[in-house]
């Protein structure tokens, strides 16, 4: 990859004399070059910014006929109400467990599978489990839950139809409070473990390879060139991975857990998405689940803004 | 090299676990298509594991004649193509401009798309601004919003830094202006970046399913996930009040049907595209 200072260079070849330009001049002759941004920020504008001017709505009592600016103004009775529900502060919990959940099993498993595939040596095996691999990262969560729910059913279903031939008793996974978190976390794990270990695949890649035959040398075996020279080379890209799982605790995979979930289990994966959603549209109490969602986003928004900072810390690029 | 004899035992264990892992990836699929491809009798009797038993494309008969099925599936195309199109001339456009270092009000612009990665409106006041404007049952409201997408704007900028700047040097000397740079010298070398990122964007649209959930009420804008998620719900429902009315519904190898061709597109388009991010042409880009 080219480094920045060649590029920005290059960059300014077209216009070197710029600096000496006025401002306005300098503005006008990179037109086309606005006219280019332009698309982007026009959507950018209509879809992302224009819905931020609702979460006034958050301090509002939202009546539709009165309109945004119309409805009473009730400042932060919404909040109150939110940290007196306890359907809330079940949902706020659940959130941040399966969160936890996801980065202790999510985390490990697609490093252990890079360094396991780093060790074949047939390229063509390498290949086909890695096209493999990948497939379910692109499959819908509708889709996903359809066949899980199916493998899963108690009475038609694939695994259940095993437990029974060997003589156990048929569990009722989807709906069963003891189960259903090892659901989630690993359904999350079975479609995201191959994609997630392609970051570590292209850290082992640029290994130089110097630094194995050096450790052979050494009289270092193929485990211990493993744990001196490979995981080493992983451990930024773990660490920065880490931080930003940690900063989005507050997001949950709203899809997996709306398409999988039943009201049987609410009282262990109902996060506050699905919660938000499901309350909006049963009671239409707007004012309220908009509070919910920014409590929940201001929160997200500072750990988001302190996982960063920490990424910088660490010397990698974060993400912005 | 000589290998110990630890090692070769590794090394089989080593093929197996992997093999293990990647037939797990596909077998829930195998599963599903085997019993897509089956008889009703042999499906009810739990006889079809991966292999279909009493071959039949019934199902698949049944999933086609059905209008709305036909209707959501190329609605779903249109969404797709229009969507990812659109999602790629802006990525690309917004991408150059972000290699444009001495661009004044460049860093204003990039600020705004930074601030999008921390913040948003939430769903509920998205959904309420989305009716406002007229969205709601709106064809564009499942196609522009997905189409701005911060994440895929920042890897096409790192691989069109990693083009080197000769290049366009040496057009800018013989007087070509940016959009020619940008269509005649950047994008014919960035091919792998726009088959993968272009593949992003039709996943994302092809598998979007909560804005057709928020967004749309009509039949006539009813997305392929949102038809399979019905046909799937309205199956368990019926499971739990009346039995005999199975008969009558979608059965289980109606349902495997419909998973299945909700899933083609991608299947299709997948093993041409993934090869960039395998072979690693990406990999740089999605390091950074």
């Amino acid at each position: 990859m080219a480094s920045p200072s060649t590029r920005a260079a290059s960059a300014a070849t077209g216009s070197r004399q710029d600096g000496r330009k006025p401002l306005l001049r300098r503005i006008a002759s990179h037109w086309d070059i606005y006219l280019m941004a332009l698309p982007g920020l026009l959507l950018l504008l209509v879809f992302r910014y224009l819905p931020m001017y609702g979460i006034l709505i958050a301090f509002k009592d939202y009546n539709v006929i009165k309109g945004i600016l119309g409805s009473d103004w009730v400042a932060f009775d919404n909040f109150a109400r939110l940290i007196g529900s306890d359907a809330f502060k079940r949902a706020f919990a659940n959130t941040i467990s399966l969160s936890v959940l996801r980065i202790l099993f999510g985390m490990p498993v697609p490093i252990l599978f890079a360094l396991l595939l780093n060790e074949v040596g047939n390229a063509l095996f390498k290949r086909a489990v890695q096209t493999v691999v990948y497939v379910p990262h692109f499959i819908s969560w509708v889709v996903i839950a359809g066949i899980f729910i199916d493998l899963l059913s108690p009475s038609t279903g694939l695994i259940n139809t095993l437990i029974t031939a060997l003589g156990g008793k048929a569990i009722f996974f989807v709906t069963d409070l003891h189960w259903i978190r090892t659901v989630i976390v690993g359904t999350e794990v079975w479609k995201e473990f191959g994609w997630g270990a392609i970051i570590y695949l292209a850290a082992i890649m640029g290994v130089d390879q110097e630094l194995y035959q050096a450790a052979a040398i050494d009289g270092a075996g193929r485990f211990r060139q493993t744990i001196h020279v490979t995981l080493p080379a992983i451990t930024g890209t773990f660490l920065v991975l880490l931080i930003m799982n940690l900063g989005s605790i507050m997001g949950a995979n709203f899809e997996q857990i709306y398409t999988i979930y039943n009201p049987t289990v609410y009282a262990k994966i109902d996060v506050i998405d699905t919660y938000v959603f499901r309350t909006a549209f049963d009671t239409l109490d707007f004012g309220y689940t908009t509070a919910a969602g920014l409590f929940t986003q201001v929160i997200g928004c500072v750990l988001l803004i302190a996982s960063n900072t920490g990424i910088r810390r660490l010397g990698g690029r974060g993400v912005y | 090299m000589k290998k110990t004899r630890g090692e070769k035992v590794f090394n089989v264990l080593n093929l197996i676990l992997l093999g293990i892992l990647g037939i797990s990836c596909v077998l829930p699929f195998v599963h599903i298509l085997a019993k897509s491809l089956s008889n009703e009798v042999s499906v009810l009797a739990k006889d079809v594991l991966f292999v279909p038993k009493g071959f039949t494309v019934a199902a698949y008969r049944y999933v086609i004649d059905n209008p709305q099925f036909r209707r959501s599936f190329f609605l779903t195309i249109l969404i797709t193509v229009a969507g990812t199109g659109i999602g790629l001339l802006t990525t690309c456009f917004t991408a150059f401009v972000f290699t444009r270092r001495n661009l004044p009000g460049g860093r204003l612009i990039a600020l705004l798309y930074v601030v999008t990665m921390f913040f948003g409106g939430g769903m509920i006041a998205t959904y309420i601004l989305y009716k406002q404007i007229g969205l709601i049952d709106n064809i564009w409201v499942l196609i522009l919003p997905a189409s701005v997408n911060p994440f895929n704007i920042v890897l096409m900028r790192n691989f069109f830094e990693s083009i080197s700047p000769a290049m366009e040097e040496s057009a800018r000397i013989d007087g070509a202006s940016n959009t020619r740079i940008l269509f005649q010298i950047i994008l014919p070398l960035s091919k792998a970046a726009l088959a993968t990122i272009g593949l992003f964007f039709g996943v994302t649209f092809w598998n979007s399913f909560m804005g057709a959930v928020l967004y749309t009420t009509k039949r006539e804008m009813m997305t392929i996930q949102l038809y399979l998620r019905n046909m799937l719900t309205a199956i368990d429902n019926m499971m739990d009040k009346n039995t005999e009315m199975l008969d009558t519904l979608a059965t289980e190898t109606v349902r495997a049907a419909t998973i299945i061709a909700a899933m083609i597109p991608i299947l299709c388009v997948y093993p041409f595209i993934q090869r960039y991010f395998v072979s690693g042409i990406m990999i740089g880009a999605i390091k950074e």
